[in-house]
């Protein structure tokens, strides 16, 4: 399959030549595939929102190449709206962004841009207020009554709405409750399921990215530090725990499971993957297999409680 | 675009100058656009370039930050120049006449004093923001002003309001950046089109901006009354301005190069 992002040896200085100038990115490269759910995880300052933000051109890279769908986007600066359209980003705290009258015309406004008509753009943004759970009512409410999840969901429709090839999210779950974040999260994954739309999602939560992505990418002081799939990137965890990041906390009891000497794997991101993981161990044992490793000998029945 | 803006950029440093007494540095810089004005002449102005290039040197600010500050008010030193070229007629011969409009060799010489004038003055006090962070400097507008509070005038508030004012000055420039770039990541032109069409599309910038000012200052106005805030009278200061020996040896080299400076004038009436 065709990468649709390609990044190439990017660097980002900010204020390049000035007594303040940081260095913000240092020679990054990656290839995203169409179709992939990405999660970007890095500690505060790693450079993930930096990252994004060259997706669609709102910063220019001091060096490197980003090609999407296989052009160069800063082959012809004039035309670096096309790529805006193609990449839509929903930045943190989107909800501050909104403008307009009715949450119908917020959404309606990056559609409009696009120069679509009417009918279309009616489409867009019913479809978009569909897929964020937006009901018909709502749409005719002002954007600045709703409550803080509602403008959030307004804000990515606004973005889901240009229909991009590529949507990227950074931490669309931050400040919600837990109710919220899991209906954002799982709205995002539906999109991306039911549109093939290649999805790139900040996250500070290996447990949301391992949900929902299926490749991750760490970034790491300003560089590239991993990018595999969940499974390989989540089984480096003493690497990621030097890097200040951590991996879901289920997955932290299953490696200590194993560490006190049974028999368990260690590759579980998830609640219902550890629930069936355990489940299997405890039918294993009830079959007379015994689960402890050689060499260690450490009482086996903990885990049975787990379950 | 907009981190351009220097206006009231702080330089933290640890020189002279930064170390001066902001209010001692304050009526200092007042007196020194009195001096570029009283000695107008090309060598007092010249004398005063190069007081305010040591001074420039002592507080190791690169030169180059003259530059940025001057920048956005080229227009503005054009248009005075271009009026005194024009406008200031002297006894003699015009040196070019066209139409109506005449030049004198005194026009040429007033455009080009005018407006290097003009320049020392903004460098002058650009100088003074950028050793001086703006609640130091509010600090010292306060201290200046007080005896004004015996008649009454809000002196404490003012000055509070100016320091929030100047506080929030970057936040909101980094919030303007942020809404900007939402919205251009939707597809806005802000930085194309023709004058109308960007008036247009600033809407969508400014009411988010003004929203989240109001948030800001309802958020501001909670926490300082949660902090029991109640305005000026026996509020106390964690950092009192004083005057040191260094500071009146630095008040008085600086009045000795004004007054230097001044006198070159009366000393040398033909320059």
């Amino acid at each position: 399959m065709a990468s649709i992002i390609k990044v190439e040896n990017l660097s980002y200085v900010y204020n390049p030549g000035m007594p303040g100038a940081t260095t913000a990115l240092e020679n990054v490269s990656f290839e995203v595939e169409e179709g992939d759910f990405v999660g970007i995880i890095g500690s505060t300052g790693s450079g993930k929102s930096t990252l994004i933000s060259h997706m669609n051109g709102l910063n220019r890279p001091t060096s490197g190449k980003i090609y999407i769908d296989g052009r160069d986007i800063w082959a012809d600066p004039a035309k670096i709206r096309e790529f805006r359209f193609m990449v839509g980003l929903v930045f943190q705290y989107p909800e501050y962004q909104l403008f307009e009258e009715t949450c119908y015309k917020d959404i309606a406004f990056g559609p409009k841009n696009m120069g679509l008509d009417e009918k279309e753009i009616d489409r867009r943004v019913h479809e978009a207020a569909r897929f964020v759970g937006l009901s018909e009512e709502l749409l005719q409410r002002s954007p600045f009554e709703l409550s803080g999840g509602q403008k959030r969901r307004v804000a990515v429709a606004g973005v889901m709405a240009m229909e991009p090839r590529i949507l990227v999210l950074d931490e669309p779950a931050a400040g919600l409750d837990p109710e919220g974040r899991d209906t954002i999260l799982s709205q995002v994954k539906e999109y991306h399921k039911k549109t093939g739309t290649t999805v790139l999602l900040v996250s500070h939560s290996m447990e949301d990215i391992a949900r929902y992505a299926n490749k991750v990418l760490v970034m790491a002081e300003r560089k590239l530090a991993m990018y595999d799939t969940v499974e390989r990137v989540f089984d480096r965890a003493p690497e990621l725990l030097e890097l200040g990041l951590s991996v879901p906390q289920v997955t932290k009891i299953f490696l200590k499971l194993r560490e006190m000497g049974i028999d368990l794997p260690t590759d579980v991101y998830t609640i219902p993957y550890a629930v069936k993981t355990i489940l299997e161990a405890k039918a294993r044992r009830d079959a007379g297999e015994n689960l402890t490793l050689p060499r260690r000998t450490v009482g086996e029945n903990k885990k049975g409680g787990e379950a | 675009m907009l981190r351009d803006i220097t206006i009231g950029q702080h330089f933290p440093g640890d020189s002279l100058v930064h170390r001066f007494d902001p209010r001692l540095k304050l009526v200092l810089t007042i007196l020194y656009i009195v001096l570029l004005f009283a000695a107008s002449n090309p060598l007092g102005l010249a004398l005063s370039i190069l007081f305010l290039a040591v001074m420039y040197k002592v507080a190791k600010i690169p030169l180059k930050m003259i530059g940025r500050s001057l920048k956005p008010i080229l227009p503005i030193v054009l248009f005075t120049a271009v009026l005194n070229l024009f406008f200031v007629t002297g006894q003699g011969e015009p040196l070019f006449q066209f139409w109506i409009l005449e030049i004198y060799p005194e026009g040429v010489r007033y455009a080009i004093l005018m407006s290097v004038r003009v320049m020392a003055l903004i460098a002058g006090t650009s100088l003074l923001t950028y050793t001086t962070s703006p609640i130091v400097l509010t600090d010292a507008i306060e201290a200046l002003l007080r005896p004004l509070g015996k008649l009454h005038f809000p002196v404490h508030e003012l000055a509070m309001m100016m320091s929030i004012a100047l506080r929030f000055i970057p936040t909101l420039i980094e919030e303007t950046d942020k809404i900007m770039n939402a919205q251009k990541a939707r597809g806005a032109m802000l930085d194309t089109g023709k004058l109308t069409e960007r008036v247009k599309a600033l809407v969508p910038v400014l009411i988010p901006l003004f929203i989240s000012a109001f948030r800001r200052a309802d958020e501001l106005a909670m926490a300082m009354e949660c902090r029991c805030y109640k305005g000026g009278e026996g509020r106390t200061r964690l950092k009192v301005l004083r005057c040191t020996r260094q500071d009146y040896i630095s008040l008085a080299v600086c009045l000795v190069c004004f007054g230097g400076i001044l006198a070159s004038r009366l000393l040398f009436p033909n320059f």
